[in-house]
């Protein structure tokens, strides 16, 4: 018996995706995530934080490899800058998770992507972080995401898959929705 | 204890449509009716409603629009008396002020309890309706004290509303018909738009309606679209029943000096919180609206030249405030009203079979419940795009009233054979 395989145009096995989303509406206990990382304080602003374990389809789960990110603040904030500015991080975030989700949404309405490039810009006055003005926010004032993407596929068709990319991603919800922080001292 | 055949629970459009057909069937039968004919459009929707498909598609079994402006929009009054009508002169065995209470197995088929005596049925049919109780979300619990909190079901007109502003959540056909009208009675309105449905009321001259119509759209069924669900949990699409045949959509309300912010999710310490996705609710709707115009095109290029269309057109992209408001004091007052039109849901909380899934929902394929002798009617896409609609109850209703005869026959051979 031969089973027919779909070749894959973006490379997301979308059928897999497909698959769990029907296996998961059925099982909802095992759509219940945990995601972690761990951070250790090196020196000045400098930090490293790692991932590596996560929580899903019911069991602890783990990535191929640990994966290590240094944080740190440039030197015109008198700092060392061993690595990115955390709100760098949350643009990197938020730009992996869409550029995911287009590959995926594009592999589902068979829309071959030749390229995908996303340019992050984030506005923000530090007199919010600096407590000059307590009328202004620490975080950003918001956020522009602009994709140069050349697809097999109209405008249109391209609009709507970075449109539909958006509704399903996570770190766009995080961003730009309102969530629960808890941070405790052990 | 009455014995009867079958008992049809709601005598709204869609339990008279499936009792015209029955009786066609010769099935004995009664029709619950907790209130009068016609009960929620009668009591629990506003005086300024209108229907939002014309007078033409006002059609039911055996039964149809007969007035002198079949492109207009029927009124609350209207449709009442367009039920009533019907009720009459289908002579349909309605028992009115018959509150169902309690449906139960039994036997070969339903016990029902109403607060006038208790039935049992062979073969029930849920036709109690789709909107019986407003979806009024979690938040509205964190609601401050000096705010009013409004449903539409009991929203009547903007008088009843504290002066003031008023923030209206939801953007589907009542959040926007109700942010109008309460603007403009001078409360400053802002509204809270998450996904929605955008349509022109007009499309090349003709009633969209009539597009979704002839182009085959409304009557796609359970095997032309890809996710169910996802059909049966579309919210009304922004349009508005009016003389003036107006577009009411986003643009329309920001002209009028509406507000817009993205979806009410969450209030802390008095303040709401406003989702940052309205740029992308819009675009994905403008969108779509892009691709059902594009469809309706293509379907409208095979007919004769003569048709009388009016050119394609295409409508302004929904305009957005570079930063759309993210957080409302609400202690600031300038809030005094929440009116929450978001939507309702049905009430099952009498029915005493286990055929709910766990969002609370019936499961039925088509309208045939997963319990023996068990129907529905009346629910969004039950069985077609149509199905959310009057005109769409007749297809439904005689799918349901046969799929029960046979039933019915089959219970009567089993319990003849010896």
């Amino acid at each position: 018996m031969t089973e027919e395989i779909t070749p894959l145009i973006n490379g997301v096995n979308v059928a897999a995706l497909l698959g769990a989303r029907e296996a998961l509406t059925e099982a909802p206990a095992a759509a219940q995530f945990k995601w972690r990382a761990t951070c250790s304080w090196e020196d000045g602003t400098h930090s490293t934080s790692s991932v590596e374990g996560f929580y899903g389809l019911g069991e602890e789960q783990r990535h191929r490899k640990e994966f290590n990110f240094d944080s740190d603040h440039p030197e015109i904030f008198a700092s060392a800058d061993k690595g990115a500015t955390p709100v760098e991080f949350v643009l990197v975030g938020l730009a992996g998770c869409l550029t995911a989700g287009i590959a995926a949404v594009a592999e589902n309405r068979k829309i071959k992507l030749n390229s995908v490039k996303a340019t992050l810009e984030a506005d923000m006055d530090i007199q919010g972080i600096l407590g000059i003005d307590a009328d202004i926010r620490n975080g950003f004032d918001g956020i522009k995401v602009t994709y140069e993407i050349d697809a097999d596929a109209s405008k249109e068709d391209i609009e709507a898959v970075v449109a539909q990319s958006q509704k399903r991603s996570a770190v766009f919800d995080i961003v730009a929705n309102p969530t629960n922080v808890k941070v405790e001292v052990k | 204890m009455t014995r009867i055949d079958t008992v049809v629970i709601g005598a709204g459009h869609a339990g008279l449509a499936v009792s015209y057909c029955l009786s066609e069937l010769d099935i004995e039968h009664v029709v619950l009716e907790r209130g009068e004919v016609g009960n929620s459009w009668r009591h629990e929707r506003w005086p300024s409603l209108t229907l939002l498909t014309p007078n033409w598609q006002s059609t039911l079994p055996g039964y149809s629009y007969g007035g002198s402006e079949p492109d207009g929009y029927m009124t609350m009054a209207e449709v009442i008396a367009f039920i009533d009508d019907y009720a009459r002169v289908s002579r349909a065995p309605v028992r009115t002020h018959t509150r169902v209470i309690r449906v139960a197995p039994a036997g070969d088929g339903y016990q029902v309890n109403t607060g006038c005596g208790a039935w049992h049925c062979k073969t029930l049919v849920i036709a109690s309706g789709a909107c019986n109780l407003p979806a009024v979300p979690r938040i509205a619990a964190d609601l401050p004290q000096h705010i009013q909190s409004v449903a539409p079901s009991n929203y009547r007109s903007p008088d009843q509303l504290p002066e003031g502003g008023v923030l209206v959540v939801g953007a589907s056909a009542t959040g926007l018909q109700l942010a109008a009208e309460i603007h403009q009675s001078g409360r400053p309105v802002t509204l809270a738009v998450g996904e929605h449905v955008r349509m022109p009321r007009l499309y090349r001259g003709r009633d969209i309606q009539w597009w979704l119509h002839a182009a085959g759209v409304l009557d796609e069924g359970l095997d032309d679209i890809d996710d169910i669900v996802r059909g049966r949990n579309l919210p009304s699409p922004q349009l508005v029943g009016s003389r003036e045949r107006q577009i009411l959509d986003l643009n329309t309300m920001t002209s009028l000096g509406i507000r817009l912010v993205g979806r009410f999710m969450s209030i802390a310490n008095g303040t709401a919180f406003f989702s940052g996705s309205l740029r992308n609710v819009c675009a994905l709707a403008d969108l779509k609206m892009g691709r059902l115009l594009n469809t309706l095109d293509e379907w409208a290029a095979s007919l004769p030249e003569d048709a009388g269309l009016a050119p394609p057109e295409r409508f302004p992209r929904t305009a957005v405030d570079a930063s759309p408001c993210l957080q409302l004091k609400l202690r600031d007052r300038d809030i005094n009203t929440v009116l929450w039109a978001t939507g309702y849901q049905p009430d099952y909380s009498w029915l005493d079979v286990p055929v709910l899934d766990r969002k609370g929902k019936l499961r039925h394929d088509g309208g045939v419940v997963k319990a023996p002798g068990l129907y529905t009617i009346g629910l969004p896409f039950l069985r077609r795009r149509k199905s959310s609609f009057i005109h769409g109850t007749e297809d439904d209703a005689r799918y349901i009233a046969r799929h029960l005869h046979q039933y019915l026959e089959k219970l009567s051979s089993e319990s003849t054979t010896p």
